[in-house]
Protein backbone atom coordinates (compact mmCIF):
# COMPACT_ATOMS: atom_id res chain seq x y z
CA UNK A 1 0.00 0.00 0.00
CA UNK A 2 1.78 3.07 -1.24
CA UNK A 3 1.27 6.62 -0.05
CA UNK A 4 -0.80 7.33 -3.18
CA UNK A 5 -3.31 4.60 -2.47
CA UNK A 6 -3.53 5.70 1.18
CA UNK A 7 -4.29 9.21 -0.04
CA UNK A 8 -6.93 7.85 -2.43
CA UNK A 9 -8.73 5.95 0.32
CA UNK A 10 -8.63 8.95 2.68
CA UNK A 11 -10.04 11.23 -0.02
CA UNK A 12 -12.70 8.67 -0.96
CA UNK A 13 -13.87 8.43 2.64
CA UNK A 14 -13.89 12.25 2.93
CA UNK A 15 -15.89 12.71 -0.29
CA UNK A 16 -18.41 9.98 0.44
CA UNK A 17 -18.95 11.05 4.05
CA UNK A 18 -19.42 14.75 3.30
CA UNK A 19 -21.74 13.99 0.37
CA UNK A 20 -23.80 11.60 2.49
CA UNK A 21 -24.13 14.26 5.19
CA UNK A 22 -25.03 16.88 2.58
CA UNK A 23 -27.87 14.95 0.94
CA UNK A 24 -29.57 14.25 4.27
CA UNK A 25 -29.47 17.77 5.74
CA UNK A 26 -32.74 19.62 6.22
CA UNK A 27 -31.03 23.00 6.42
CA UNK A 28 -29.96 23.86 2.90
CA UNK A 29 -27.10 26.15 3.97
CA UNK A 30 -25.53 23.23 5.84
CA UNK A 31 -26.00 20.99 2.80
CA UNK A 32 -24.23 23.50 0.54
CA UNK A 33 -21.31 23.87 2.98
CA UNK A 34 -20.86 20.10 3.22
CA UNK A 35 -20.94 19.88 -0.57
CA UNK A 36 -18.16 22.47 -0.74
CA UNK A 37 -16.06 20.10 1.39
CA UNK A 38 -16.96 17.26 -0.97
CA UNK A 39 -15.90 19.27 -4.01
CA UNK A 40 -12.61 20.23 -2.36
CA UNK A 41 -12.03 16.50 -1.86
CA UNK A 42 -12.81 15.89 -5.53
CA UNK A 43 -10.30 18.59 -6.50
CA UNK A 44 -7.60 16.88 -4.42
CA UNK A 45 -8.57 13.59 -6.09
CA UNK A 46 -8.11 15.19 -9.53
CA UNK A 47 -4.68 16.41 -8.44
CA UNK A 48 -3.82 12.89 -7.30
CA UNK A 49 -4.91 11.56 -10.69
CA UNK A 50 -2.51 13.93 -12.44
CA UNK A 51 -4.87 16.70 -13.57
CA UNK A 52 -3.70 19.90 -11.85
CA UNK A 53 -5.62 22.18 -14.24
CA UNK A 54 -8.86 20.33 -13.58
CA UNK A 55 -8.19 20.45 -9.84
CA UNK A 56 -7.90 24.24 -10.01
CA UNK A 57 -11.02 24.48 -12.18
CA UNK A 58 -12.95 22.28 -9.79
CA UNK A 59 -12.14 24.61 -6.90
CA UNK A 60 -12.82 27.77 -8.91
CA UNK A 61 -15.99 26.72 -10.73
CA UNK A 62 -17.64 24.01 -8.63
CA UNK A 63 -16.68 24.95 -5.08
CA UNK A 64 -16.42 28.65 -5.84
CA UNK A 65 -18.93 29.80 -8.40
CA UNK A 66 -21.67 27.16 -8.40
CA UNK A 67 -21.92 26.66 -4.66
CA UNK A 68 -21.88 30.42 -3.99
CA UNK A 69 -24.71 30.72 -6.52
CA UNK A 70 -26.65 28.13 -4.53
CA UNK A 71 -25.97 30.07 -1.32
CA UNK A 72 -27.27 33.27 -2.95
CA UNK A 73 -30.48 31.57 -4.03
CA UNK A 74 -31.00 29.88 -0.65
CA UNK A 75 -30.61 33.23 1.11
CA UNK A 76 -32.72 35.09 -1.46
CA UNK A 77 -35.84 32.93 -1.26
CA UNK A 78 -37.80 32.56 1.95
CA UNK A 79 -38.39 28.92 2.75
CA UNK A 80 -39.57 28.63 6.32
CA UNK A 81 -41.38 25.43 7.17
CA UNK A 82 -40.69 23.84 3.83
CA UNK A 83 -38.28 21.17 4.99
CA UNK A 84 -40.35 19.96 7.91
CA UNK A 85 -40.48 16.44 6.59
CA UNK A 86 -37.28 15.28 4.99
CA UNK A 87 -38.73 12.42 2.95
CA UNK A 88 -42.33 12.64 1.74
CA UNK A 89 -43.89 9.21 2.01
CA UNK A 90 -45.17 9.15 -1.55
CA UNK A 91 -41.66 9.68 -2.88
CA UNK A 92 -39.78 7.60 -0.35
CA UNK A 93 -40.70 4.21 -1.80
CA UNK A 94 -39.91 4.86 -5.50
CA UNK A 95 -36.66 6.59 -4.57
CA UNK A 96 -35.53 3.67 -2.43
CA UNK A 97 -36.63 1.24 -5.13
CA UNK A 98 -34.68 2.93 -7.92
CA UNK A 99 -31.60 3.36 -5.74
CA UNK A 100 -31.83 -0.28 -4.62
CA UNK A 101 -31.89 -1.51 -8.21
CA UNK A 102 -28.93 0.76 -9.05
CA UNK A 103 -27.03 -0.49 -6.00
CA UNK A 104 -27.73 -4.13 -6.92
CA UNK A 105 -26.38 -3.57 -10.46
CA UNK A 106 -23.30 -1.89 -8.95
CA UNK A 107 -22.67 -4.81 -6.57
CA UNK A 108 -23.20 -7.35 -9.35
CA UNK A 109 -20.72 -5.51 -11.59
CA UNK A 110 -18.15 -5.45 -8.78
CA UNK A 111 -18.63 -9.15 -8.01
CA UNK A 112 -18.53 -10.25 -11.64
CA UNK A 113 -15.32 -8.31 -12.32
CA UNK A 114 -12.69 -11.01 -11.97
CA UNK A 115 -10.01 -9.41 -14.12
CA UNK A 116 -7.06 -8.60 -11.95
CA UNK A 117 -6.14 -5.17 -13.24
CA UNK A 118 -2.85 -3.74 -12.02
CA UNK A 119 -2.91 -0.49 -10.06
CA UNK A 120 -2.65 2.62 -12.18
CA UNK A 121 0.79 4.24 -12.32
CA UNK A 122 1.03 7.80 -11.12
CA UNK A 123 1.36 10.37 -13.89
CA UNK A 124 0.65 14.03 -14.35
CA UNK A 125 -0.27 16.17 -17.34
CA UNK A 126 1.15 19.68 -17.20
CA UNK A 127 -1.48 22.40 -17.71
CA UNK A 128 0.35 23.70 -20.80
CA UNK A 129 0.35 20.24 -22.40
CA UNK A 130 -3.30 19.77 -21.59
CA UNK A 131 -4.23 23.19 -22.97
CA UNK A 132 -2.39 22.56 -26.24
CA UNK A 133 -4.05 19.16 -26.57
CA UNK A 134 -7.46 20.69 -25.87
CA UNK A 135 -7.16 23.43 -28.47
CA UNK A 136 -5.59 21.19 -31.12
CA UNK A 137 -7.86 18.18 -30.89
CA UNK A 138 -11.10 19.55 -29.47
CA UNK A 139 -11.32 23.11 -30.78
CA UNK A 140 -14.81 22.59 -32.22
CA UNK A 141 -16.14 21.31 -28.88
CA UNK A 142 -14.57 24.33 -27.16
CA UNK A 143 -16.45 26.63 -29.54
CA UNK A 144 -19.71 24.76 -28.96
CA UNK A 145 -19.27 24.98 -25.18
CA UNK A 146 -18.57 28.71 -25.35
CA UNK A 147 -21.74 29.09 -27.46
CA UNK A 148 -23.65 27.10 -24.82
CA UNK A 149 -22.44 29.41 -22.06
CA UNK A 150 -23.46 32.46 -24.12
CA UNK A 151 -26.93 30.99 -24.69
CA UNK A 152 -27.23 30.22 -20.96
CA UNK A 153 -26.31 33.84 -20.18
CA UNK A 154 -28.95 35.19 -22.57
CA UNK A 155 -31.55 32.76 -21.24
CA UNK A 156 -30.92 33.67 -17.62
CA UNK A 157 -31.12 37.38 -18.46
CA UNK A 158 -34.47 36.80 -20.19
CA UNK A 159 -35.79 34.77 -17.24
CA UNK A 160 -34.61 37.35 -14.73
CA UNK A 161 -36.21 40.28 -16.56
CA UNK A 162 -39.53 38.55 -16.96
CA UNK A 163 -40.38 38.56 -13.22
CA UNK A 164 -42.54 35.47 -13.61
CA UNK A 165 -45.74 36.95 -15.01
CA UNK A 166 -46.58 38.88 -11.84
CA UNK A 167 -45.13 42.07 -13.20
CA UNK A 168 -45.51 45.09 -11.02
CA UNK A 169 -47.10 48.19 -12.54
CA UNK A 170 -44.77 50.74 -14.03
CA UNK A 171 -45.46 53.37 -11.38
CA UNK A 172 -44.39 50.97 -8.63
CA UNK A 173 -41.22 50.07 -10.48
CA UNK A 174 -40.35 53.71 -10.98
CA UNK A 175 -40.49 54.54 -7.30
CA UNK B 1 1.02 3.07 -8.12
CA UNK B 2 -2.33 4.42 -6.99
CA UNK B 3 -5.23 1.95 -7.11
CA UNK B 4 -6.92 -0.23 -9.75
CA UNK B 5 -9.38 1.64 -11.93
CA UNK B 6 -12.28 -0.49 -10.69
CA UNK B 7 -12.04 1.12 -7.25
CA UNK B 8 -12.27 4.58 -8.84
CA UNK B 9 -15.40 3.38 -10.65
CA UNK B 10 -16.86 2.16 -7.34
CA UNK B 11 -16.24 5.59 -5.78
CA UNK B 12 -17.85 7.35 -8.76
CA UNK B 13 -20.77 4.92 -8.71
CA UNK B 14 -21.45 5.51 -5.00
CA UNK B 15 -21.29 9.29 -5.52
CA UNK B 16 -23.73 8.97 -8.43
CA UNK B 17 -26.03 6.87 -6.23
CA UNK B 18 -26.07 9.57 -3.55
CA UNK B 19 -26.86 12.26 -6.12
CA UNK B 20 -29.66 10.15 -7.57
CA UNK B 21 -31.12 9.54 -4.12
CA UNK B 22 -31.02 13.28 -3.38
CA UNK B 23 -32.74 14.01 -6.72
CA UNK B 24 -35.48 11.43 -6.23
CA UNK B 25 -36.30 11.77 -2.56
CA UNK B 26 -36.41 15.53 -2.08
CA UNK B 27 -39.21 17.88 -3.05
CA UNK B 28 -37.32 21.12 -2.71
CA UNK B 29 -36.27 22.21 -6.21
CA UNK B 30 -32.93 23.60 -4.97
CA UNK B 31 -31.99 20.27 -3.38
CA UNK B 32 -32.94 18.49 -6.62
CA UNK B 33 -30.55 20.69 -8.63
CA UNK B 34 -27.91 20.01 -5.96
CA UNK B 35 -28.39 16.28 -6.58
CA UNK B 36 -27.82 16.85 -10.30
CA UNK B 37 -24.55 18.60 -9.47
CA UNK B 38 -23.40 15.62 -7.41
CA UNK B 39 -24.18 13.27 -10.29
CA UNK B 40 -22.24 15.41 -12.80
CA UNK B 41 -19.28 15.56 -10.42
CA UNK B 42 -19.33 11.76 -10.06
CA UNK B 43 -19.12 11.32 -13.83
CA UNK B 44 -16.23 13.80 -13.97
CA UNK B 45 -14.37 11.74 -11.34
CA UNK B 46 -14.87 8.61 -13.46
CA UNK B 47 -13.58 10.37 -16.60
CA UNK B 48 -10.44 11.74 -14.91
CA UNK B 49 -9.70 8.27 -13.53
CA UNK B 50 -10.10 6.84 -17.03
CA UNK B 51 -7.66 9.43 -18.38
CA UNK B 52 -5.07 8.13 -15.94
CA UNK B 53 -5.93 4.48 -16.60
CA UNK B 54 -5.35 4.70 -20.35
CA UNK B 55 -2.72 7.46 -20.15
CA UNK B 56 -4.65 9.63 -22.56
CA UNK B 57 -5.81 13.22 -22.19
CA UNK B 58 -9.23 12.71 -23.77
CA UNK B 59 -10.75 11.84 -20.41
CA UNK B 60 -9.59 15.13 -18.91
CA UNK B 61 -10.97 17.00 -21.94
CA UNK B 62 -14.39 15.42 -21.39
CA UNK B 63 -14.19 16.33 -17.70
CA UNK B 64 -13.58 19.99 -18.57
CA UNK B 65 -16.65 19.93 -20.84
CA UNK B 66 -18.67 18.36 -18.01
CA UNK B 67 -17.67 21.24 -15.72
CA UNK B 68 -18.69 23.81 -18.35
CA UNK B 69 -22.04 22.11 -18.98
CA UNK B 70 -22.64 21.93 -15.22
CA UNK B 71 -22.05 25.68 -14.94
CA UNK B 72 -24.53 26.40 -17.76
CA UNK B 73 -27.07 23.95 -16.33
CA UNK B 74 -26.95 25.36 -12.81
CA UNK B 75 -27.33 28.96 -13.99
CA UNK B 76 -30.38 28.09 -16.12
CA UNK B 77 -31.81 25.85 -13.39
CA UNK B 78 -31.49 28.43 -10.64
CA UNK B 79 -32.89 31.12 -12.94
CA UNK B 80 -35.92 28.89 -13.54
CA UNK B 81 -36.29 28.28 -9.80
CA UNK B 82 -36.32 32.04 -9.10
CA UNK B 83 -38.87 32.46 -11.91
CA UNK B 84 -41.08 29.72 -10.44
CA UNK B 85 -40.75 31.25 -6.97
CA UNK B 86 -41.86 34.66 -8.21
CA UNK B 87 -44.80 33.14 -10.06
CA UNK B 88 -46.08 30.67 -7.45
CA UNK B 89 -44.42 31.73 -4.21
CA UNK B 90 -42.94 28.33 -3.48
CA UNK B 91 -40.00 26.12 -4.43
CA UNK B 92 -41.74 22.88 -3.44
CA UNK B 93 -42.18 20.64 -6.46
CA UNK B 94 -45.48 19.31 -5.08
CA UNK B 95 -47.02 22.78 -4.70
CA UNK B 96 -46.41 24.25 -8.14
CA UNK B 97 -49.40 22.98 -10.09
CA UNK B 98 -52.08 23.58 -7.45
CA UNK B 99 -52.66 26.58 -5.24
CA UNK B 100 -52.79 24.58 -2.04
CA UNK B 101 -49.71 22.61 -1.15
CA UNK B 102 -50.52 18.93 -1.21
CA UNK B 103 -49.26 17.32 1.97
CA UNK B 104 -49.60 13.60 1.75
Amino acid sequence: MTIYSTLFYLLAVLILASTAIAVTRRNMVHAVIYLVISFFGSALLFYLFGAPLLAALEVIIYAGAIMILFLFIVMMLRMEGLEDRLFPLKQWLPAVGVCFVYGMVLVMLIVSDTTDAPPMPAAAAAPATFGQFLFQRHWLAIEIVSMLLLIALVGVLRLGRDAGGKTRPESEVAQ
Amino acid sequence: MIVPYSQVLVLAGLLFLMGMFCLLSRRNLIMMVLGLEIMLNASAVAFVGAALRWQHLDGQAVAIFIIAVAAAEVSIGLGLIVWIYRRTGTVDAGCIESDACRID
